[in-house]
Parts: C-alpha cells; structure tokens; sequence
C-alpha cells in the first residue's frame, strides 16, 4: 500500500464544476473549456503514488496545478472528482471533525510565503499545531524548543516573526511543521521566496532532517535543480496534467514530452547522472582499453569525476563501496551522456 | 398629455388611511409591548445610573486621576496624560462638571453596547457572504436616515428618557464597529488562514486565535469611530430628555446664549480629541510586531 494514493482526480473551478466534468472527461481542452464555459480546468486526470519515507517532488510552471494539487492531500481544496486515499483511507469520506483531527496528527505544511502568525511568538508559532492537538503549554513549549533548535533559531523564540528574515522566518515554519511529528508533511514551494543562497541552505537542511526522520514528503516547486536535488521522484504537470513521473535521472534522460524536454534542456546534466547509470557492466564491457583507468564509486556524479578524466584523458572504472569492479565508462560515452540529445 | 404633466398620485383618502394605519397599528404594538421592551433594557439603565452618580458623587480629583491612569494606559504618552487632565480640570472649572461626567457615562455605555452588539455581528458577516448581503443595507439606513426619523419610533415605543436616548445613540454608532470589523476578518491574509486550517484548528479556533487577533487594529479603528459618532449624537439625545452637555447647548439654541454654547461644544471637542487620541494610540500600540501588511 502506498502511503499517498491520488485516483483520477480532476478539479475545475468555477460556478458549476460538475456539469463541466464530463467535456474534461471527453478530452476537451483547457482552453476550449474555458472559452465555452467559463470554467478554468485546475487538475485533469492526475494519478499518482506516493511511497513512504520518499521525497516526491511535483514541478511545474505557475498556473499548472501544482499548488492546487497539494492542497487536494490535506483537503484544503475539495476535488471535483477523484479519489485520495492516504495510508488505505479515503479523505473524501471523512467528516468534518474526522477531517480536523486527520490534519492535527497526519500531515503538517509548509507554505511558499510562510504562512506565520504575526502576532505571536516563535515558539507560539512552532507550537500551533501541538496546540491544536490538545497539549498543554508545558509540553508544547519542550517540543517547540527541541524543533527550534534543530532548525538552528535558538535564542530566538521570543522574537516576533517580522523581527526575523525571510530564511530565518521559514525555519520557523519547518519547525512548526516539524514540531507536531506527522508522518507525512506537504511543502508548497517552501523555498522559493529565499534568495538562492539561503534557499540551498534550507534543502541541505532539509536533506539532513529527512535522512534522519524519514517522513513522507510531498515538494512543490518550480526549479528543476531544486526537484532534481531533493526529490527521490519527480512528478512534472502542465496544463493540470501529469505528464511525466520519474527518478531524477529519468526525467533528464528520457523526457516525455516536449515540455518536459524544455524544462530539462538546460540542466547541467554532470549533476544530476551518477556512474552507474552511464557504465557499461562488466559483462558488457569488451575491447575497453584498461591500460589508462581511474577508478570511481558507482554513486558519484559525473560533475566530481570529470575534471580528472579531463586532465588524464583516461578511462573509469566504476566500483561499488567494497571496491567491486561493477563497469567500465569510455570517454566517448561520457561524451555521449552529457550532450543534449 | 395629462399623463405627461403630472405624477400619478395615491389616492389622497387612501393614503391618509395608510399612514393611519401604520400609525394606529404601531401604537398598538407599543401599547402591548411598549413595557416588556422597556424591562428589556432595565439592567442597562440601572447600570448607566449607576455609572454616573458614580463619576458624578466620587471626589473630582479621583475621577479626574482615573482618567489621567486610563490615558496613560491606552497611550503611554504623558503629553496627552497632561492634555487629559488638564481639559477636565477647564471643564470643571468653568461649570461644566456634572453635564460633562454624564455625557462621560452614556458615551461609555453606549459605546460598550456597541461593540458587545456590533462585534459579534461583525463576525457572522465576514462568515457569510450572504449575511453581509444582508445586513449592509441596513448598516446603510442606520447611518444616513435622519436620527429625528427613528426617534419617533423610539419615543412612540419608550417614551422620553435614558434608554430611547441611549438607543438613538446606539443605532447612529453601531455601524462603524460592525463594518470594520467585518473588514478586518475579512482582510485577513489567506495564507496564514490556510496554516491555521491546515494544521486542524476548527472554525471557532481559527476564528480566536487567529482573525480576532489579527484584525484587532481594524476591529479598534471601528470602535474609534463608534466613540467618535456617539459624542456627536449628544446633542440631539438631550432632545429626550438624556442629561449631559448637549442640554445646555439645546438651552443655548432657543435663547441666543452664544457663550454657554461655545463652551458646552468645545467641551464635547474636548472630549472627542481625548477619546479619539487615546483609543487610536491604543489601536497602533496593539499593532507592533505585526509587520506590514501584504
């Protein structure tokens, strides 16, 4: 069972969504149907799986969906049609308190402008959702102060949220999101309001916290190098419709489509390809001229190999932890991974 | 031609009969309920008296100390402590002592109904479209009918005292309170909602520990405003028989008593520049840390 499962989820907005549904359902265009309607089609027909403990990444252009899309797993937005079942239940069956309570101990967010309430403290702020759990003061201030301090803010958790900078102010809501331990937490383009330097700091962060705690991550965004580094799968929407879900190297090697082909054409592929995914196994591996070779691990990037191999002019040979022979990568398949196809 | 030339009139027997009607059929309403209505309002007239004999019997230098404590508390500035003090001990000085403490009493009166009434209408506004839909027109005719057009409904209904003017007074100073605080929740930046709710508060706990909250600063320029319609609303309530400054100035009115007037409005002014000073600092001082709105 997979911990997020979306069915067939379509979203239309406007006065009369449901009389609309069937002209999506038929094919009709976004366009056609907002021309003849009035009607903006938000999601058309997406379904995907989430496996737990992964990062999944969905990407797309503003005005793809993505944000609705996320909105749709803790219903903050209801769909038109569709099913999202998380961990084997049916959201859309919940009642109204049934609802609260599955947003007070199974998900948490994170949002693109940080979504802080002013008027209270950080550690006001961390402890919202154990709050709204039902904790008392004590016990949430402890949690809170434990958050806050792995996102690196202690000594700050009697500022308000405008005394602090805008990275600063979204660690505070990653604690928030943090501090009520749900399994599952949902970041809408958390870091896109940082500037570049800031916003790689956050997703080492990030990447530090997963490893250590292994929730179920869904991240929207709209920088490809960001879905590439965080992401163990990509989900790319256009339009409202997911057009291609993949790894990382998937979707830069083997786009599905033309849009997904623009998106990556610029990628610094050195980054994103490791060794193994180029090399020729061992078994394969015939006439490769062993005289001239340097050894790599299968898991590093090309772009930490290659300026020896560009110094030397030599051959790899890709070996695993224990030092294993597992292929052989040619300077001319090298060559031949990195170019644009 | 005719028909071009001249509007077509309602019969004039028949709409003597109407107005009759609505005329005889009210009476008889108030006649029936014209008491219980007035048992209604009962604690608030007890509690207005009560204010007032108790501004009016304390000695003035109490009085006149709370209100300077009370500035200071709204506005933590000791220039306007010092203007506070200073405009009662004027007031007092030129006689104006006792007029001024009742006014005090039903500006604070009303002004509490105001926002125990007004608030929570507020509120049911900015939940429902269609509830705004509703009550807008009617916070439009409270606030632009002429105030002697209700008083005669009120008069009819209550007869001439405390409560029809305190009513009156309420009626002009409800709006400001009701729409700004609509508008405050209502502005409430949708994000930060959205956290709220995404991390499962109900309705109700969204509502207090969010958009009270937030829309405190919007929600308190509403009861400023409020404060500031009921002061001028002082006037026309000593028309029926409510004690206070507005007294004298009706007095001075019918006998050309150019002085008395001058004095008893500049003590409403007075009054008015306190009340509006103090609550607005109070309003800007609930606002720090709250950044700059989007």
């Amino acid at each position: 069972m997979s911990k997020i499962e979306i069915n067939n989820v379509y979203k239309i907005f406007g006065k009369n969504p449901k009389s609309v549904l069937p002209m999506v359902k038929d094919g009709a265009t976004k366009e056609d149907i907002l021309d003849q309607t009035g009607h903006t089609v938000g999601l058309d027909n997406v379904s995907l799986k989430i496996e737990e403990g992964e990062t999944f990444v969905c990407m797309g252009l503003s005005g793809s969906g993505k944000s609705t899309l996320i909105r749709h797993l803790n219903r903050l937005i209801d769909p038109t049609d569709g099913d999202i079942l998380i961990e084997g239940t049916n959201v859309m069956s919940l009642n109204k308190e049934s609802l609260i309570d599955f947003r007070r101990h199974k998900m948490s967010m994170v949002f693109q402008r940080f979504g802080l309430f002013p008027h209270k403290t950080v550690i006001q702020n961390v402890g919202y959702g154990l709050e709204m759990q039902g904790k008392s003061e004590e016990e949430r201030n402890k949690t809170s102060m434990e958050k806050i301090e792995a996102v690196g803010l202690t000594g700050f958790e009697n500022q308000y949220p405008n005394q602090l900078s805008g990275g600063m102010q979204q660690r505070v809501g990653l604690a928030r999101a943090l501090a009520t331990d749900t399994d599952i937490m949902l970041m809408d383009e958390a870091f896109s309001a940082l500037d570049p330097l800031i916003r790689s700091d956050m997703q080492k962060q990030l990447m530090d916290l997963q490893a250590e705690l292994k929730k179920t991550i869904v991240f929207i965004t709209h920088d490809l190098d960001e879905s590439l580094r965080l992401g163990d799968h990509i989900g790319i929407l256009n339009a409202g419709k997911l057009v291609q879900v993949g790894t990382p190297v998937d979707i830069v090697m083997n786009p599905a489509d033309e849009y997904v082909e623009a998106f990556v054409k610029d990628v610094n592929r050195a980054k994103v390809i490791k060794a193994k995914v180029i090399m020729t196994p061992v078994n394969e591996a015939n006439g490769i001229d062993k005289s001239n070779m340097i050894k790599i691990e299968e898991d590093q990037f090309i772009e930490e190999f290659l300026p020896q191999i560009v110094c030397t002019n030599s051959n790899c040979e890709v070996v695993d932890k224990q030092g294993n022979t597992k292929g052989y990568i040619s300077n001319k398949e090298l060559q031949s991974s990195l170019l644009k196809s | 031609m005719d028909f071009f030339n001249k509007i077509p009139v309602m019969d004039r027997t028949a709409l003597r009969e109407l107005k009759k009607g609505i005329d005889s059929s009210f009476k008889e309403f108030s006649r029936a309920y014209g008491d219980g209505i007035e048992g209604f309002f009962d604690p608030l007239l007890h509690f207005l008296i009560w204010l007032e004999k108790l501004l009016v019997s304390s000695p003035w230098p109490i009085v006149i100390g709370v209100f300077g404590l009370l500035a200071w508390i709204g506005s933590r500035s000791i220039k306007l402590v010092i203007g506070t003090i200073v405009c009662f001990l004027v007031i007092g000085y030129f006689g104006m002592w006792k007029n001024c403490m009742a006014t005090v009493a039903i500006i604070s009166v009303s002004t509490l109904v105001c926002i125990v009434v007004g608030i929570p209408i507020g509120v049911l506004m900015s939940k429902s479209d269609r509830a705004e839909k509703t009550i807008l027109p009617v916070l439009d005719m409270m606030q632009t009918i002429p105030s002697f057009v209700y008083l005669i409904p009120i008069i009819m209904l209550l007869g001439i005292g405390k409560v029809p003017g305190l009513l009156a007074v309420c009626i002009y100073a409800l709006p400001p309170v009701v729409r700004l605080t609509n508008l405050g929740i209502r502005e409430v930046d949708k994000e930060t909602l959205e956290a709220s709710e995404a991390f499962g508060a109900t309705p109700m706990q969204k509502l207090k520990s969010v958009q009270i909250p937030l829309s405190l600063p919007t929600i308190f320029a509403g009861v400023n405003q409020t404060i500031m319609m009921a002061l001028a609303m002082v006037v026309i309530a000593s028309m029926i028989g409510v004690k206070g400054l507005g007294v004298p100035i009706l007095q001075a009115i019918s006998n050309q008593y150019l002085a008395l007037g001058m004095m008893n409005g500049l003590a409403i002014v007075a009054l008015a520049i306190i009340f509006d000073r103090v609550t607005q600092q109070y309003g800007q001082r609930i606002q720090k840390h709250r950044g700059q709105k989007k």
